[in-house]
């Protein structure tokens, strides 16, 4: 559906004439105008546009869900919505909005919790919902390509009858798309397992700011050809380009899982425990997740999974999910059972007690008492969410000193913070700081920030472990990247995007 | 009033290792039967049973002197017994059959239990060691036939309450209040022991095996018998002629308006 150069020019003119320039944008993006929906309408059917501009008229309502993060906290202001079906619609479409300036906001699944997904003015959203294909799969090599609109759900679904399975998970799974989860370079469930996706994803096809298309789609397991140009890509939430397509190796289906979750006296045992749980399981433990007491009453009090029993909670100050993924159901089983009765038979225990899953059923349960948190804490109230990197060690001493650095404010209780816990992946040293409030407070917001961030620095971690930097965390990005670090990022960034209209005031200021 | 003198109860679990009911059936391709290379797990209903004869334990205490779970399977159903013993029942009976058998159908079923009631009863040393409450699924997910036990009530000449969703024992009266589940509402009734209970889904909500009872369950013991030892046939008595998948659902069709919905359901003479 290509148009012709000359009437694209002649738009391209009159747009030009009615452009406005954004009052805030400090770096003189256009906004979307009549003219430019004309265009759009030229390469995209009605029904793949959504916006309250003449002549689609759309009610504003539709583009609620698409201004608004999925914690409800960013709300950008964006009048227009495309939602390409190609590739090439893409490239026109960045083309056009590179020439006139226009801010781009490419969003998947929009579950980022960094408000990296939506616009911080009213940039153009483009939705890659409705690229939503399976390209190929080949189930020898386990190498699938797919469009970047697929939800990992859905790919995990294709995938199933194949014996394979996605080498990423993660709680939002339902809705977040695969090209989302590149763009985040998302961590989640598996990362134990099978490693980040600057290792599983193969090859991308990405769209440039100018419309040219990279296509590095390959399926080549190894190819050492000068620079890993789509490692970029991998975490750069959206700033570089569009992600539309990807190729990805998932691993075969593990023939046998089990997982238990064990309930501990003391946060200090957990480390213990790792090092124990390692050794003992080797190859077949697949994911060590870490759960303090209040993330786990607060995913029970929202019916996240069935709750343990009392008699198996009483006295737990954390609890651990241990997850075996084998090819052998007896010797997996073997290990575990032997795993676990020399901790119950220890001198000096590191468990209270558990409970073993005894169908696929309960290990969903279990699970979803893990997984369910972050849905939990979004019910419970509004959250401040904090995804970072600290030594293990020192997990607990972070919860505990954020929740008496908001209660020497003067800020714990009902009516501002609620709960502070954590919770997260222990085996990828990623800890979840999680702040519940009543409601989002600038007193709040300056409590917590630069505190958390300096805590963090001070240990050497990571600000964003795996969610990204977003609109949330430009200003905090120098507390673990160096100057030099970040220069070269800019400088990278002008390279591909010299317009700057990529989802502009995202990862940089 | 007199206290009612102290009696005790046996109670007697038949548990069945069947396809997990997450996992999707899918028809072998010589449709002789479905992929059973899947994970299993106890059928549910029979989980119900065995966290019925616990909560029975944990409320009428010593009174409950024993809990039996017993399964008729190949090797592998040893695990739904671990469970078993996991959940609180106190020891079990494996009736072993070979690997490659089918599946026992109901009647050869019934009859195995019958034989072990009989055999158990036989050897008990008094009145309070004899098998007197038998607690069973309705159905077991994977055949769905829901008979196995109103054969055994009927073989044994016990009374029988069906579809439970709320047991209360009267140890002294040797009663117990059932409340069956029947279409629009609840039915209960009263049933002399000995008795055959068969749960239904909402009897109560199985418990988790927590780690100690676990590890408890891998001592208790299990005894082994042979199809012989029960002295029943496990020839199937029923032919299977063909298993196939229902037929997909072919997707509906949208329409632009009313005009053209009328128009369609017009052609499809339905309007
Ligand atoms: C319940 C829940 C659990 C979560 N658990 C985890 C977890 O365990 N680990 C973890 O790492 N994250 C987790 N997340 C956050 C995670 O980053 C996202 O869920 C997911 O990776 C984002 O995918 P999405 O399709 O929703 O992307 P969006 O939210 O739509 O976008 C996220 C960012 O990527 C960019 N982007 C999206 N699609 C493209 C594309 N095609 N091309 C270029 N840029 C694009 C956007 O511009 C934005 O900057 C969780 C979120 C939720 C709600």
């Amino acid at each position: 559906m290509l148009v012709s150069r000359s009437c694209a020019k002649r738009l391209l003119a009159s747009a030009g004439r009615a452009a406005r320039y954004s009052s805030t944008g400090t770096s003189q993006l256009n906004s979307v105008t009549e003219q430019d929906i004309e265009y759009f309408s030229k390469i995209l059917p009605k029904t793949s546009i959504i916006s309250t501009l003449a002549p689609i008229s759309s009610p504003s309502d539709e583009l609620n869900s698409f201004n608004s993060d999925w914690m409800g906290r960013f709300h950008g202001r964006s009048t227009t919505v495309l939602k390409p079906k190609t590739t090439r619609q893409v490239s026109e479409i960045l083309k056009w909005c590179n020439e006139r300036r226009i801010g781009v906001v490419p969003q998947g699944g929009n579950t980022g919790l960094v408000g990296g997904s939506v616009p911080v003015h009213d940039e153009v959203i483009i939705s890659l919902s409705n690229m939503n294909n399976v390209r190929n799969y080949d189930p020898v090599s386990g190498v699938l390509v797919a469009d970047a609109g697929c939800i990992l759900q859905s790919l995990t679904d294709y995938v199933a009858p194949h014996n394979h399975i996605m080498p990423i998970d993660l709680g939002a799974k339902g809705s977040c798309h695969i090209g989302g989860n590149v763009a985040t370079n998302a961590g989640g469930l598996r990362l134990l397992r099978y490693g980040s996706l600057h290792g599983s994803v193969l090859g991308l096809e990405v769209v440039l700011p100018d419309g040219s298309i990279l296509d590095q789609l390959t399926t080549l397991r190894k190819d050492n050809t000068g620079y890993d140009l789509k490692q970029l890509f991998i975490g750069a939430e959206g700033t570089l380009g569009v992600i539309t397509g990807v190729s990805i190796l998932t691993p075969p289906q593990p023939q046998a899982s089990n997982n238990v979750i064990l309930s501990l006296p003391s946060f200090d045992n957990v480390l213990p425990l790792y090092q124990t749980v390692k050794r003992q399981l080797s190859e077949i433990l697949s994911a060590f997740e870490f759960i303090d007491r209040t993330a786990y009453n607060l995913a029970v009090k929202h019916g996240q999974g069935r709750a343990l029993p009392e008699s198996e909670t009483v006295g737990a100050e954390c609890f651990i999910l241990v997850e075996t993924s084998g090819g052998r159901r007896e010797h997996d089983s073997e290990k575990l059972l032997d795993l676990l009765e020399s901790l119950l038979g220890a001198d000096k225990p590191l468990i209270n007690s558990g409970v073993l899953s005894q169908s696929p059923a309960e290990f969903s349960s279990l699970w979803a008492l893990r997984e369910g948190v972050t849905e939990a804490v979004s019910k419970e109230g509004k959250a401040y969410k904090y995804d970072i990197s600290v030594p293990l060690a020192s997990f607990k001493q972070v919860v505990d000193d954020t929740r008496e650095h908001l209660r020497s404010k003067g800020l714990l209780h009902d009516k501002a913070v609620k709960y502070v816990l954590g919770y997260g992946h222990v085996g990828d040293g990623n800890l979840h700081l999680n702040i519940v409030a009543d409601a989002y407070l600038p007193e709040i917001t300056d409590a917590l920030e630069p505190y958390i961030y300096e805590v963090v620095a001070s240990h050497r971690g990571s600000i964003s472990a795996e969610h990204g930097i977003g609109a949330m965390k430009t200003h905090a990005l120098h507390y673990s990247k160096s100057d030099v670090s970040i220069e070269l990022m800019k400088k990278i960034k002008a390279v591909f995007d010299p317009k700057g209209i990529m989802n502009p005031g995202k990862v940089l200021e | 009033m007199r206290p009612s003198p102290r009696r005790l109860l046996n109670i007697l679990v038949p548990v069945k290792r069947a396809v997990d009911y997450s996992v999707k059936i899918r028809v072998n391709p010589q449709q002789t039967g479905i992929d059973t290379n899947v994970k299993h797990s106890m059928n549910p209903f029979d989980e119900i049973a065995v966290e019925e004869a616990v909560r029975l334990r944990e409320k009428h205490k010593e009174s409950i002197k024993s809990i039996r779970a017993v399964t008729i399977g190949p090797s592998k159903s040893l695990d739904t017994l671990r469970t078993a013993l996991a959940l609180g029942a106190d020891s079990a009976i494996h009736v072993q059959i070979p690997d490659t058998a089918p599946s026992p159908e109901p009647l050869a079923v019934a009859k195995t239990l019958r034989s072990i009631i009989q055999k158990k009863n036989a050897e008990a040393s008094g009145e309070g060691d004899k098998i007197d409450l038998v607690i069973l699924g309705k159905q077991a997910i994977d055949d769905d036939l829901g008979v196995t036990g109103q054969m055994l009530a009927g073989l044994m000449g016990w009374s029988q309450a069906t579809f439970a969703s709320k047991l209360e024992v009267d140890e002294g009266k040797q009663e117990v209040l059932v409340t069956r589940e029947i279409d629009g509402g609840g039915e209960e009734i009263r049933c002399k022991l000995p008795l055959v209970v068969t749960t239904d889904l909402r009897l109560n909500e199985p418990r988790y095996a927590s780690l100690p009872n676990i590890m408890k369950a891998k001592k208790k013991p299990i005894e082994k018998l042979t199809p012989e030892d029960v002295g029943v046939d496990f020839t199937p008595q029923l032919e299977t002629v063909k298993v196939s998948e229902p037929p997909t659902r072919v997707g509906g069709g949208k329409v632009a308006n009313v005009d053209e919905l009328i128009a369609k359901l017009k052609d499809a003479g339905l309007a």
